[in-house]
């Protein structure tokens, strides 16, 4: 076990630098960046000057390197709009999204497993198709008309549900099913199939032939097996689901990474860019890692390995 | 009975996407106004069935253009979208899973970074920053999602290809000569070539919905081409007294969406490519 995760940690790192050259390369496309940020009305010097502060003039190699070795050691630079520093902007608005994509793994396991099971219960019958309906057209739709639905119905005409901000939990609730939708059909049709094997395996006639009751069987028994895969692949949904919330933010009007780095795309702070797309790699790198070291310590088989 | 529920699932999926793209075609045909026309006089009027006239059976929107013609040019940039960036992402995977499939050991090391790479790539931030850092059009949309979108694929194919490498008749072409190059195109691709079919309506569904949400955001498809996610963001200002103005594009993405996944869902069965994601 410890030599397959020492091979997925060598992998992580790797894939790490990979993404810093990624990042630093994407918001060097636009061609010349002094003039992106010096804006329409600047004069050739101040193009020249801000070229110069900012260390443009320097090889491509050099301000990589420059800044490879600063984000490692948690220097992220500085925003060129909000002129304070990148990790501090980001520190103060982590915390909103963290919340908001914890909200919707939540809301999304909280569906998607009883959804699941209740459908491998019933398998074959019309309550097992309407659930696979219910997945099919949750995975049709799209999450940002969604939220404008939502925000139309629960917001306004039943008035439910704050539609914008965080000023209260009830905040996080629509903008949390919005982005939990977009998980849901994976991981119920998961739980279905993890549960159809579960029911037809022996221990489960075991089970049922020592007259334990079907709640007990369900619960206990099948369910605990069905959901390993499940709790492995929801680490890795929570990663696009962090990614995907740049959209969600955007119309629930909250104010956390994603708008943030929403915001910096549309005012060309490229360093806030950088750090964003670096910060939501490494979290999702982390919580792969995570899923593999989870599935090496439950399964027997990669752990004699 | 579960036989012909699947049928009906699968030929709907079919008319829709077909009926999609006949509209796409001879959208001049059937468009009843010129879809960038604008009206002053006439903005936001309703669709016809909340109280409109029948000269715009869909309403109109806030600059007084005709929904239902902008509804069916959408269906262009949608199925375009769709079809373009499968190409250009199923030709990047297809290329790469089936090289690491085939040859194994360290070019298979390779393909396998590249696609977890891929995955760790916040995939709508990247695609934003790529937008608008080289300006928004179709193009660069089309460009942008088809090398971001190509994992899936690799992935497919990759797996598909261990299967059938050692396979008697991979083996019977190896034995009368075959050059590398052609067992990989006649005696590999042909083989795998269902699945990739299943993978391919999985990304056209992911690609028109990734359009629509870029588009949304200011960052796709620039105006005033008429994107249904570009009409869903335009709307959203008056959505609260007119609601219909973001339903309308909405509903005809959902049902677009829908029909593509109905028919992956059929082919798979169909051609028993299994479960292949």
């Amino acid at each position: 076990m410890l030599r397959f995760l020492l091979r997925r940690l060598a992998l992580a790192v790797l894939v790490c630098l990979t993404v810093l050259v990624v990042s630093f390369t994407l918001t060097r496309l636009s061609g010349d960046i002094a003039i992106a940020i010096a804006g329409p009305n600047a004069t050739p010097e101040d193009v020249e000057i801000i070229r110069k502060n900012y260390g443009f003039d320097r090889p491509l190699p050099v301000q990589f390197v420059d800044w490879a070795t600063h984000a490692a050691e948690g220097d992220l630079g500085r925003s060129y709009v909000y002129k304070s520093s990148v990790a501090e902007l980001i520190g103060e608005r982590l915390p909103i999204t963290l919340t908001l994509g914890l909200t919707g793994l939540i809301i999304a396991l909280g569906t998607a497993i009883p959804l699941g099971v209740l459908a491998a219960m019933r398998e074959g019958t019309l309550i097992d198709r309407g659930i696979g309906l219910l997945a099919l057209l949750g995975q049709a739709m799209p999450s940002f008309w969604l939220g404008l639905v939502l925000i139309i119905w629960f917001g306004l005409k039943l008035q439910w549900l704050p539609i914008s901000g965080v000023d209260t939990w009830q905040g996080y609730i629509l903008p949390g099913i919005v982005l939990a939708f977009s998980a849901i059909p994976a991981l119920m049709r998961l739980t279905r199939a993890g549960m159809i094997d579960a029911l037809a395996s022996d221990y489960i006639r075991t089970a049922r032939a020592k007259g334990l009751s079907l709640a007990t069987i369900v619960l206990k028994h099948a369910l605990r097996n069905a959901a390993m895969p499940v709790v492995s692949i929801a680490a890795v949904q929570l990663g696009f689901m962090l990614g995907g919330s740049i959209v969600i933010e955007q119309i629930f009007a909250l104010h956390g990474v994603g708008y943030l780095a929403w915001e910096s795309i549309s005012k060309n702070d490229f360093p806030v860019v950088q750090a964003v797309v670096l910060l939501l790699a490494i979290i999702y790198i982390a919580l792969t890692l995570l899923a593999d070291a989870m599935n090496a310590v439950l399964d027997p088989r990669l752990r004699a390995a | 009975m579960k036989l012909r529920a699947r049928h009906i699932a699968t030929v709907l999926g079919a008319v829709i996407v077909g009926g999609t793209l006949v509209v796409a075609i001879i959208a001049p045909l059937l468009a009843p106004h010129d879809p960038f026309a604008q009206d002053l006089m006439r903005r936001l009027v309703p669709p016809e069935w909340l109280g409109g006239t029948a000269l715009n059976p869909f309403g109109t929107d806030q600059l007084g253009r005709d929904y239902l013609s902008r509804l069916i040019y959408g269906a262009r940039i949608s199925m375009l979208i769709g079809i373009l960036t499968v190409v250009t992402s199923g030709t990047i995977g297809v290329t790469l899973g089936v090289l690491g499939g085939y040859f194994g050991g360290r070019v298979d090391d390779a393909v396998m970074f590249a696609i977890t790479a891929r995955l760790s790539i916040p995939l709508i931030l990247v695609a934003l920053t790529v937008v608008a850092l080289t300006g928004s059009s179709l193009t660069v949309v089309v460009l942008t999602l088809g090398l971001l979108l190509w994992d899936r694929f690799a992935v497919v194919a990759r797996t598909t290809t261990m299967q059938v490498r050692n396979l008697d008749y991979i083996a019977a072409a190896r034995a009368a000569g075959a050059s590398r190059l052609h067992i990989l195109l006649r005696e590999v691709l042909p083989n795998i070539v269902s699945h990739l079919l299943v993978v391919a309506t999985l990304e056209m569904a992911l690609a028109i919905l990734l359009e629509a949400a870029l588009s949304f955001l200011g960052l796709g498809v620039p105006p005033p081409l008429p994107s249904w996610g570009l009409m869903i963001a335009e709307g959203k200002d008056y959505m609260f007294f007119s609601p219909w103005v973001i339903m309308v594009p909405g509903i005809a993405l959902f049902v677009l969406v829908l029909g593509i996944n109905l028919l992956g869902d059929g082919l798979r069965e169909l051609l028993g490519a299994g479960r292949s994601q």
